[in-house]
């Protein structure tokens, strides 16, 4: 909050107070604290608040976080990348058909993935920048193209959608790194604050942190000044793909199959995610941190619709009345800060 | 201060779009601690010209000469190597992010080594603070918005931050446009300092009371033409203002309104506006 010495004024503590109160994550702490309470009350006797129902709505959260620090980072240098779903379900089939049924050893498919995943979010950022296309076209077409390729590819390799490696999976090391738990607790909590941090860290302290809120900013003000802009957004395709990546040798190694389907939608929870987190959807504002609170919010909503034992259909009615309350918030907090004194 | 020799020179100047002749033998020169005001109607070629300066474009005919010597800009790259920094009307500012990223945004400093090298926050706050201290906007929080600066504030942070990464020529184009009184006054004592700094400035203007208030010395363009290149006290500002406009202008305006205020009125029009 206040790590930098405002000097020694004597408007020092409400400054900080006043900073904290346009922090773009604001309304995404508020809400995670509002949903938690509102969880706690109403589902607190049916198992949300247990160590296993906290690690099920984190476990939830992680996935989703995962994927959203990197979406929230790309967004904020000013793209979209609304193909991390359907690379989710490309990345995973990449695993199970190389293991299954080329036989290579399972760290050679999980490598293979990530090899594949930079390619797609190079090629994705390499397009956007060369074509000047709005990259919500442009990552929207490949969403469907990359789904395409992966059904199709699978029906032709292995005639299924759906494969199991359970054999390959079980035992292996790569799945106690990506898949294991730490006491009730699964490993991919770790994965995600680990991207968060990492995130926060990249964005808020580092060179390139500072090129991802001017590339998002004004990309032509940026660029007169000597920010390599195409580099960095080619980056952050790359990362976000990295990152889909990531999510589905998680998932692959848990469950011990993969399915052409997995990650369906997952681009748009991210983008949520990342407004609810204080993102600004045309770019040059918001935070990391907000986009992990914005997750937690997902985990929490999620399951705790499930506890409660309302009907979990109602989840997205939930999530959707949390998006557009986060967003209005979000204005206010982003106009107070703009104009702030 | 050598005020003799000319820091920057244009020599002969042209600058052809297809069919469109932009700039037509353009010669001026820049020199050290003094103002060139470039002045001209809207279109008259004073954008194309301080593109060339900059290296966005390069002239179709004619040469740049930085000391006496000649120079060919390839990107606004080599301009800005060369001491050449244009402050442009976006300003190159983003205005939601903070004023020391702002600040420091394609030059920010590092600390640590390696994968451990990081953007020097402290640093960066520390420099912008002490840079807008000299210019006397006093900062509570460097990493509040630009866009919570006035406008004034803004134009001259972006003087400041050209003049701390060292240029040695400072092209402000149309600084004092967009601005009130209070705000241009703001920015043209600036400019004053930073002349006195011995910086060969450049400065774009429409407005000739601005011109003449800060200048001097006087280049008119006019449909890419030059008209003239005066010193300060060789021209009135009632002549400059003939010049830019062709004189047609304003001299109808003046036989319109019947009076010889002209000047004078759209000064205080201006300034109320």
């Amino acid at each position: 909050m206040a790590q930098s010495a405002t000097g020694e004024k004597p408007v020092r503590d409400v400054g900080a107070l006043k900073r904290l109160m346009t922090r773009p994550e604001l309304a995404a702490v508020a809400g995670s604290i509002l949903v938690f309470a509102f969880f706690a009350v109403v589902a607190g006797d049916s198992g949300f608040l247990t160590t296993g129902g906290t690690a099920s709505y984190l476990e939830v959260a992680a996935q989703l976080g995962i994927v959203a620090v990197p979406v929230a980072l790309l967004m904020i240098a000013g793209e979209f990348d609304l193909s991390v779903g359907s690379m989710v379900g490309a990345a995973g089939m990449i695993i199970a058909i190389t293991t299954t049924e080329y036989g290579f050893p399972l760290l050679v498919g999980v490598l293979l993935a990530f090899v594949v995943a930079a390619a797609v979010g190079f090629f994705n950022g390499y397009l956007v920048i060369k074509t000047g296309l709005p990259s919500f076209i442009v990552t929207l077409g490949m969403l469907f193209a990359l789904r395409g390729l992966t059904i199709g590819f699978a029906r032709l390799l292995t005639g299924r959608t759906q494969i199991g490696l359970s054999d390959a999976v079980s035992g292996n090391p790569l799945t106690s790194l990506f898949a294991g738990s730490i006491g009730d607790f699964s490993v991919t909590i770790v994965w995600w604050l680990l991207l968060a941090v990492l995130g926060t860290y990249v964005l808020q302290r580092t060179v390139f942190g500072n090129w991802i809120f001017g590339s998002g900013g004004d990309a032509n003000a940026a660029r007169n000044v000597g920010v390599p802009v195409s580099r960095v957004k080619i980056t952050l395709f790359m990362c976000t793909a990295l990152s889909a990546a990531l999510l589905a040798t998680i998932q692959v190694l848990d469950a011990g199959s993969a399915d052409v389907l997995r990650g369906t939608l997952l681009e748009l929870q991210a983008i949520a995610a990342a407004v609810i987190g204080g993102v600004l959807l045309t770019g040059g504002y918001g935070s990391v941190v907000g986009a992990v609170f914005g997750a937690l919010i997902f985990g929490m909503v999620q399951q705790g619709i499930f506890f409660t034992g309302v009907s979990t259909d109602w989840f997205q009615v939930f999530v959707g009345v949390m998006l557009l309350i986060a967003v209005v918030f979000n204005n206010i907090i982003r106009k107070r800060a703009a104009e702030a004194r | 201060m050598a005020n003799d020799a000319p820091l920057m020179e244009a020599r002969g100047l042209s600058k052809y779009f297809g069919h469109v002749v932009a700039l037509e033998d353009i010669s001026m020169d820049v020199r050290a601690g003094q103002v060139t005001c470039l002045l001209g109607d809207n279109g008259a070629g004073k954008s194309t010209l301080i593109k060339i300066f900059s290296g966005v474009h390069q002239p179709t005919k004619g040469a740049m000469a930085l000391d006496g010597e000649e120079v060919l800009f390839n990107s606004p790259r080599d301009a800005i190597d060369r001491g050449i920094a244009t402050v442009f009307q976006d300003l190159a500012m983003i205005p939601l992010m903070g004023i020391s990223r702002n600040f420091f945004i394609g030059r920010e400093p590092t600390t640590g080594v390696g994968p451990f090298k990081r953007f020097d926050v402290k640093k960066a706050d520390r420099i912008t603070r002490e840079e807008l201290d000299k210019i006397g906007i006093s900062l509570r929080d460097t990493a509040q918005p630009v866009s919570t600066l006035s406008g004034g504030e803004r134009q001259s942070v972006a003087i400041a931050r050209a003049v701390y990464f060292g240029a040695n020529i400072l092209i402000l184009d149309e600084p004092t446009s967009a601005l009130g009184v209070k705000q241009s006054a703001m920015v043209l004592r600036y400019i004053n300092r930073t002349r006195q700094q011995g910086i060969g400035v450049v400065f774009i203007t429409h407005n000739v009371h601005h011109a003449h208030l800060i200048g001097d010395r006087y280049t008119v363009l006019s449909h890419g033409h030059s008209l003239g290149s005066y010193g300060k006290g060789e021209v009135s500002m009632t002549e400059l203002e003939k010049l830019m406009a062709g004189g047609k202008e304003l001299e109808k305006l003046e036989d319109e309104l019947q009076g010889s205020t002209a000047a004078g009125s759209e000064e205080s029009a201006n300034g109320r506006g």
